[in-house]
């Protein structure tokens, strides 16, 4: 953001930037937070960036119920249809390239050029997401040659409602690699942004909005991980819960979250659980670890997390 | 009318040789509980005790781990897929061998029909170890993560397995073949009151010289269960049972890197539409609750019936519930037998004294029990509300609830409106509702004009408090090999 200054020639002051008011997209819509509350976000070197709004459990719960209220519709949408949409986000992703670039390069101290390259991978990653919606049926399907006279199919749906913690350090190449393979299984998301470099989320979510996703699809949060975490954790009608946000940034320390806690809160209603990368358990510091995102995914594995196996049978008869 | 009446045809118990005790089997072999401490099983039917098995305690839960890493690092880690699939198909070819053996230990410990344990449990069994034998040298086909560096999928290592009562040997089996397909070693712990088959199972990994270690059986009760899902050695941990201990299962484990699948409990609704074929319709819900006592998780427990049948279908329902046969397991001709244990037995009656309350009207086919023993008889209950007892929670027992709905979409509601979500049946003659119907009815296996259909091939589970993760098929495999 520029600086107001006198002009150079004497002309009076250069023009005053008109700064974005930071809000939490729930329901398709941008409501601050219920609670009023904002929390100022800082860039890399610690100079002030905005104030972002601070989620409270009420945000959480009715960002559920949207989240919940889209799922029908998004999960009957054709695997063709969602193709599109998600193809459609990344469309507008990259005309907003310039912008996401230099969020990206504020929040997470990158050079320009570095700041580029994590903006492209993204926009990739989100295109390699929306070409998976019609194939993950053919690969994760099966027809089963069971020892009788019955037609026999198995194929993956979606979960429901899946609470995403973005990863707290990779603030939009992280934040894409979470949410785009819960979408593209025809699942609807509430997503808690980056608490430290929450304001690429927030410009995916006006990019959200303007390209067909229907509200409520995605839903996305800012505020305190660790306040907002524990709700979701335990709702009843969440599904799933990815737990990548609890991961630590490593140049913040004490940053990461008591994972085993959330994993041990989601067992009261079996809520799937994607635990953080890492091979520690949640006792040990470095139990959970933010993988490098610029690794090609591991498939649909991200995608399969969030469904589940559905099998059909029939008998054959005359 | 001439009537019927068929003549005892009782299987004889003298194919099988019960032990008066049985230690527990770790590292290859059977030995005491290190604190000596036993129990008794006995056979629901006549109460009579069977025999005597040991409880393991924390000391031998710790043995049979290590016991099971040490057979993980020094054996079955180290050996080719094909050579560990030849162990499985010997496996499966000896249950084969000794298939009455099995089907009448069975049906004596565990108050089944010896119809159901000779036709269904033991044959499921032993296919289930042949399938998974092939696997074992495929699995880089079958669409599984495989870690950086190696070529082909990796075991998790050692697997902690706690099974239920109600198909105790078929449990077992859809426990140990995918787990030791995968390359892991097991330890498991079959239920309280059906250890038998398990141990016979023992003796036949002995026949087969499965290599000391790979198999180890713990016998027990709730503790044992407990201290093997907490035993830090353990690397997976499967479960099959009630949703609430699989709740603790899950909360024990959090924060560990140990993966976890659940095998839970269920309410299924089983919906016969106006146009089903109303013969196949009724067999198909008897077979639903009545299979098994309902002793089942994907039980379908819940009839939704469309209203403009639901005189018909209910009158006809009870009709055939009065040709059951009530009796002695070990008779072929028996079609419902006991009620696996006392404790069991008693919620069984407590909740259909619930329904009762509750204003449901409650039905059963006269028949004589016998004084020794738990049974039930096969009930039904009509004027059910889905916010009755009898409709929200699992019986575990011979006891169905009607309801009746008017459009497929409210069938599909009330189907779905439970926190269950393993199994769902539909009877209708028309192609494309069973396919709208299937869509959207939210349960890991969906049974279309047919239920209970079981195949070492077809992957089961559940959704939401069903538990997760599948058990057979490709799906299967996966709970069994670690993330890349």
């Amino acid at each position: 953001m520029s600086v107001a200054h006198d002009g150079a020639d004497g002309q009076g002051p250069a023009r005053l930037e008109v700064r974005k008011t930071h809000k939490l997209y729930v329901g398709g819509a941008f409501p601050r937070s219920e609670s009023g509350r904002s929390y100022p976000v800082a860039d890399a070197a610690g100079g002030f960036l905005a104030n972002a709004a601070m989620a409270s459990r009420k945000d959480a719960r009715d960002a559920v119920v949207a989240a919940r209220k889209a799922f029908d519709g998004w999960a009957a949408a054709t695997a063709y249809n969602r193709g599109q949409v998600l193809y459609r986000v990344a469309e507008v992703m990259e005309g907003r390239r310039a912008q996401f670039a230099d969020e990206v390069s504020r929040a997470e101290g990158l050079d320009a050029a570095s700041a580029a390259a994590v903006v492209d991978a993204a926009i990739d990653r989100w295109v390699w997401y929306a070409g998976w919606t019609d194939k993950i049926t053919q690969v994760a399907g099966a027809a089963n040659p069971v020892a009788g006279p019955y037609f026999n199919l198995s194929l993956p749906e979606p979960t429901g409602v899946v609470a995403v913690l973005a990863p707290q350090a990779s603030s939009l190449l992280g934040l894409v690699s979470a949410v785009a393979p819960v979408v593209a299984g025809g699942n609807t998301c509430v997503v808690v942004a980056s608490e430290t470099r929450p304001l690429p989320a927030v410009t995916l979510s006006e990019v959200l909005a303007t390209s067909d996703v229907p509200g409520g699809v995605v839903n996305l949060l800012t505020g305190i991980t660790g306040e907002i975490a524990p709700w979701l954790a335990s709702h009843e009608d969440v599904d799933a819960l990815d737990l990548a946000g609890a991961a630590p940034v490593p140049a913040i320390p004490g940053s990461g979250l008591d994972w085993a806690a959330l994993e041990a809160s989601a067992a009261a209603t079996l809520t799937r659980v994607l635990r953080p990368a890492g091979s520690g358990p949640a006792s040990d510091p470095s139990g959970a670890v933010e993988p490098d995102w610029t690794a090609v995914p591991d498939g649909p594995r991200r995608i399969l997390a969030f469904m589940e196996t559905k099998t059909v049978w029939h008998p054959k008869g005359r | 009318m001439p009537s019927f009446e068929y003549a005892p045809a009782p299987e004889s118990r003298a194919v099988v040789d019960i032990r008066p005790s049985y230690g527990l089997f770790v590292d290859g072999d059977f030995s005491p509980a290190a604190d000596g401490a036993a129990l008794k099983t006995v056979n629901p039917a006549t109460e009579e005790v069977l025999s005597e098995v040991a409880v393991a305690g924390e000391a031998d839960v710790d043995r049979a781990v290590r016991a099971a890493r040490s057979a993980y690092e020094g054996v079955w880690s180290r050996m080719s897929g094909t050579q560990r699939g030849k162990y499985l198909f010997r496996i499966a070819r000896i249950i084969q061998e000794r298939a009455r053996e099995l089907a009448v230990l069975e049906t004596l410990d565990n108050g089944k029909p010896i119809k159901e344990s000779r036709d269904v449990d033991v044959p499921l069994a032993a296919a289930h170890f042949f399938y998974h034998a092939g696997w074992a040298d495929k699995l880089a086909w079958a669409g599984l993560p495989v870690p950086a560096g190696r070529a082909e999928p990796q075991p998790c290592g050692v697997a902690g397995q706690v099974i239920p009562w109600n198909f105790p040997l078929l449990m077992l089996a859809w426990k140990v073949a995918p787990a030791l397909a995968t390359g892991n070693t097991v330890v498991l712990k079959p239920a309280e009151t059906t250890p038998l088959t398990a141990l016979l199972f023992a003796q036949i990994c002995q026949q087969a010289e499965l290599p000391p270690g790979v198999v180890n059986i713990l016998t027990g009760a709730g503790a044992t269960g407990a201290a093997l899902v907490a035993h830090p050695g353990i690397d997976k941990v499967a479960f099959t049972g009630s949703t609430d201990v699989g709740r603790q299962i899950a909360r024990t484990v959090a924060g560990s890197r140990k993966k976890l699948t659940l095998e839970l409990g269920g309410k299924a609704a089983n919906i016969v539409f106006d146009d089903a074929p109303i013969d196949q319709a009724i067999e198909g819900i008897v077979n639903g609750i009545f299979f098994n006592q309902g002793h089942v998780c994907c039980a379908g427990s819940r009839l939704l019936v469309q209203e403009s049948v639901a005189d018909e279908v209910v009158s006809r329902l009870r009709h055939r519930m009065a040709q059951l046969r009530v009796g002695d397991p070990l008779d072929k001709n028996t079609d419902i037998g006991a009620i696996n244990s006392q404790a069991q037995l008693s919620r069984i009656v407590e909740l259909a004294e619930a329904g009762e309350r509750e204003g449901a009207i409650r039905w059963s086919p006269p028949c004589t029990l016998p004084d020794n023993g738990f049974w039930f008889a096969p009930t039904v209950f009509t004027d059910v509300s889905p916010a009755h007892r009898i409709a929200r929670e699992e019986i575990f027992g011979p006891v169905l609830s009607v309801l009746t709905f008017r459009t497929p979409q409210e069938a599909v509601t009330k189907a779905n409106n439970t926190p269950y979500g393993l199994s769902a049946g539909i009877w209708t003659e028309k192609g494309s509702r069973i396919l709208w119907m299937a869509d959207r009815l939210r349960a890991g296996v969906v049974w279309a004009n047919t239920f209970n259909r079981f195949d070492p091939t077809s992957p089961f589970g559940g959704y939401q408090e069903s538990g997760y993760g599948r058990e057979g098929g490709r799906h299967g495999l996966a709970a069994y090999v670690r993330e890349a």
